[in-house]
């Protein structure tokens, strides 16, 4: 299986999100430059955390008219995997692959630091190898991640089952402790915390990465029935 | 054409919590200043644009959906001034 990172000016976790797909997965992985237009030779796309574009006028708001973005909703719509962590999340809501918005944390504190989250949904292509509602704990480093979206907005999230993890104590104000959702088809998962820096015992929790063995799983049961 | 001075505001939607104005009103209470009673933090961005006084106000509107501003979180409003060369 082929996974793209994407990497915009100011990206700073394409590194780690490199290192667990092909040194702990050990699947095949590459770099994508922003300025890059297509991702057709790839089966799923991860846009890592960091600071793109130096977060300035919002979180997300400059990335997301990265020249690579148009190839990010195409591989969206064709229903390949799209995850986002942190900036990455924050540039998929920015760009409206998925609904709300990115505040800053309600006490305006940084928050870095390992935390407890909540496996709500373990039927989705990122989760099915998570039990549902289970503990995981996966670290989170940001500064704007205190999710917003209106109460309609909430109530077809609910409704629909998007919300796959929640943080298990209140962390930054997000409503109803949403730490991470996936759009309406379930292709594309936004999360805060870092998988990706949760691949390996030796560095405190592997818990993150059930999450991308989720993915390869998903996508060799695709393969085998449709091949 | 002609040249625009256009300033842009951008603030939080009524109802969407805004921790620095929660956290500076807090700070101007603690400085005896009781009778304030809210304060919104926002952004002003002055752009210089050239255009036409008919497609001008468009153009403004449009880079605010776009990119100026969050429409799920944040409003804007604008003032345009036209540049008389002296």
């Amino acid at each position: 299986m082929k996974f793209a990172v994407i990497v915009f000016p100011g990206s700073n976790c394409d590194l780690d999100m490199f290192h667990a797909i092909k040194d702990e997965l050990g699947e095949d992985v590459s770099y994508v430059w922003h300025d890059e237009t297509s991702l057709d030779r790839f089966d799923a796309i991860l846009l890592p955390g960091g600071f793109s574009y130096g977060d300035y006028l919002r979180s997300g708001a400059i990335a997301r008219f990265s020249p690579i973005m148009k190839a990010v909703e195409e591989a969206a719509t064709a229903g390949k995997p799209v995850l986002g962590v942190c900036n990455g999340f924050q540039v998929l809501l920015e760009a409206g692959l998925l609904p709300g918005a990115m505040r800053k944390n309600a006490k305006l504190k940084f928050i870095c630091k390992p935390v407890a989250l909540k496996v709500k949904n373990s039927e989705t292509m990122f989760s099915m190898a998570y039990e549902e509602g289970s503990v995981i704990t996966i670290p989170v480093a940001h500064g704007d991640g205190n999710y917003y979206c209106d109460q309609e907005t909430l109530a077809s999230l609910e409704k629909n089952n998007q919300i796959v993890f929640t943080y298990e104590s209140e962390l930054n104000g997000s409503i109803n402790d949403i730490a991470g959702i996936t759009n309406e088809k379930g292709n594309v998962l936004g999360m805060m915390p870092h998988p990706e820096r949760a691949v390996d015992s030796l560095l405190g929790s592997e818990d993150g990465l059930k999450l991308f063995k989720s993915i390869v799983k998903h996508w060799r049961e695709q393969h085998a029935t449709t091949s | 054409m002609m040249i625009f001075e256009v300033k842009v505001t951008v603030t939080l939607k009524e109802g969407v919590l805004d921790p620095q104005g929660s956290a500076v009103q807090n700070s101007l209470h603690q400085l005896g200043f009781d009778t304030v009673e809210g304060v919104r933090i926002g952004k002003i961005m002055n752009l210089r644009i050239e255009a036409t006084k008919d497609s001008i106000d468009d153009q403004v509107k449009e880079m605010c959906n776009k990119l100026l501003a969050n429409p799920v979180i944040e409003d804007y409003r604008y003032e345009i001034e036209e540049v008389v060369s002296s």
